[in-house]
């Protein structure tokens, strides 16, 4: 026995261990390595080819057969429009699931089920959704390929993120301040209204900015409730016909001229950097509210 | 003060009934979710069904030829369903080695520093429209780095396809594995380094086996959301409903069909129309397994640390 530990040092096993330990770091931050550079060369190819086509046309003209006078008005309208009745629509739905869920029905077997509808929800492939979008909204409840059949589809579609992420922040306000309310007889409705919602409303918006980044993103729903992609006018209702900023790019993608392309690059470039100011903004707001609340 | 009492006792039967009020409400709210699920199933089967009236079942699931958009109709969605496992499986096997090294490393190697800033770069990968992904397998990833190693490789091919997905699910795998280490108890840790454990040994042999449920629901979860993914397929896969096991080849997944006949004319109530419910339907069922699965796993490990 005291023999094998007195070996250990200069066994080949014991060392070739020893050397795995120190490599294995680095070969797993090569992982990360590979994150990292698809972010960086997809950022590159895009601003190398689309960079010098970006123009005010770019964002005022309607789409056009000719690359150099074509813009995304009518999809960057259609986005604002459908993107915003979601996010309308699905805000308070989630906070009101997720206040039911935490503060009234407390462990209790329904909600057991409820969070696990809401994670199957979540699973569901977004075309999936526009197909159903297609059959149920627009032909079943006949509200056609309208801006209200697109806000209700995208609203379910980010349900399950926005509301785990309303659950997550109704978890962090600790449970003493809630004792301590009910001990001096508060209603749950003023203990959720008083003290739990102005401590998790900053996190609660975070998700919802989450919510409202996802489904500016989501072209598959949107392709199949719109079905049209070349729409030369704006949005005037809840009924107009519409297009959104993905699926405009998603057309100039698939046509085969160099022209397209750049133009699709520089549409690209514009649908990050309105992400980019979105996830700072959730930042920001975040920041601010906690410091204003605390 | 008889008056004050009566206001007292008032304002309280008042605000009781506020209360309730607002639990209904609330209450409503969570229907919503389920409601939808119903909603999805319903509409899915309803039309399927008509579908089903042209189609035999047998002919759908055992069918090698994928023609709706023909003048000679054939439905046999294995095709559809070899090219979307294809993709997926090449996603699958991207992510989920990229996805647990991150996740290994950021858990147990990474400073604080470098978790903070690694962590939001691999989450914007789930962050990045797919669309764009798309236009990166097409522009990008084919013409510049594949057609480098294999020269008779079509414009549109699986591989690409496959590649692309896999990046875009690598946060999956990250996240969840990332998750389920950390759920780990410290204890193990700390009996394994008392024994005088490398940290590999930490790391591989207690960690990660200890975790190895929640990886392998993250995996699950993953080549769920893989088989789901549309724009990436629509855009680089190109739409050829062929049955081939050539990844240089284009070839049409059950969602890049689904975003063929949506662009094109599929007037309601014709064939072409329903077509979409039945792949629809098909394509829910299958991911909802694997999905099952993944959720029946990472709550049950959620209970036992």
């Amino acid at each position: 026995m005291g023999d094998t530990l007195l070996r250990a040092p200069t066994d080949r096993r014991y060392r070739l261990k020893k050397i795995w330990d120190r490599w294995v770091p680095f070969i797993l931050s090569l992982g990360l390595f590979f994150a990292i550079l698809t972010v960086v060369a997809l950022l590159f190819t895009v601003v190398t080819t689309g960079f010098h086509r970006i123009s005010w046309n770019l964002i005022l003209n309607y789409p056009s057969a000719n690359p150099y006078e074509a813009g995304m008005r009518s999809a960057i309208l259609g986005s604002i429009f459908t993107v915003g009745l979601s996010a309308l629509i699905c805000i308070p739905l989630s906070i009101a699931t997720a206040i039911y869920l935490i503060e009234y029905a407390k462990g209790r077997r329904f909600s057991e089920v409820l969070s696990y509808n809401i994670a199957n929800l979540a699973g569901v492939p977004s075309i999936v959704f526009g197909v159903v979008g297609l059959g149920f909204l627009v032909y079943g409840l006949g509200l056609g390929r309208s801006v209200i059949s697109g806000a209700f589809t995208l609203s379910v579609l980010i349900l399950p993120l926005v509301t785990i992420t309303c659950v997550e922040a109704l978890r962090t306000v600790p449970d003493d301040l809630r004792f301590g309310a009910y001990a001096l007889g508060a209603t749950t409705l003023q203990v959720v209204s008083k003290i739990v919602l102005p401590r998790s409303l900053p996190m609660m918006l975070t998700g919802g900015i989450l919510g409202i980044s996802r489904a500016l993103g989501e072209a598959a729903p949107i392709l199949v409730i719109s079905g049209l992609i070349f729409i030369r006018e704006d949005p005037v209702s809840l009924f107009s016909k519409f297009t959104v900023m993905p699926l405009q790019l998603y057309n100039w993608i698939s046509r085969p001229q160099a022209a397209f392309i750049e133009l699709s690059s520089a549409g690209i470039i514009v649908l990050l950097l309105i992400l980019l100011a979105l996830n700072s903004a959730a930042i920001a707001s975040r920041q601010w509210l906690m410091k204003r609340v605390i | 003060m008889r008056n004050q009492q009566a206001d007292l006792l008032r304002s309280l039967i008042g605000r009781r009934r506020l209360d309730k009020l607002f639990s209904i409400i609330f209450f409503g709210a969570t229907l919503v979710s389920t409601i939808t699920l119903i909603v999805i199933f319903v509409t899915l089967s309803y039309e399927s069904a008509l579908f089903f009236t042209h189609v035999s079942i047998v002919e759908f699931l055992t069918g090698t030829q994928w023609t709706v958009l023909f003048a000679d109709k054939h439905f046999g969605i294995l095709p559809l369903l070899n090219a979307t496992i294809l993709t997926s499986v090449i996603a699958i096997l991207i992510a989920a080695p990229v996805g647990i090294a991150i996740a290994v490393y950021l858990s147990e190697y990474a400073k604080e520093g470098v978790r903070a800033v690694a962590k939001p770069v691999v989450e914007t990968l789930a962050g990045i429209p797919t669309v764009i992904y798309g236009y990166f397998a097409l522009y990008f990833v084919t013409p510049t780095v594949l057609k480098a190693f294999w020269q008779d490789l079509q414009v549109h091919n699986a591989l690409a396809v496959g590649i692309m997905i896999g990046v875009l699910i690598i946060p999956i795998v990250t996240s969840i594995s990332d998750d389920a280490m950390k759920a780990v108890p410290y204890d193990l840790k700390l009996a394994a380094y008392s024994l005088g454990s490398r940290k590999i040994d930490v790391t591989f042999r207690v960690i990660v086996p200890a975790a190895l449920s929640g990886i392998i629901a993250a995996i699950l979860l993953a080549f769920a959301r893989a088989m789901g993914e549309t724009m990436i397929a629509a855009i680089a896969g190109g739409f050829r409903p062929i049955l081939s096991f050539d990844l240089g080849e284009s070839m049409q997944t059950m969602t890049s069909f689904i975003a063929q006949v949506a662009t094109g004319d599929a007037p309601h109530g014709t064939i072409e129309y329903e077509s979409l419910f039945a792949v629809g339907l098909f394509l829910l069922l299958i991911t909802a397994v694997f999905n099952f699965i993944g959720i029946r796993v990472v709550r049950r490990w959620a209970i036992r640390y």
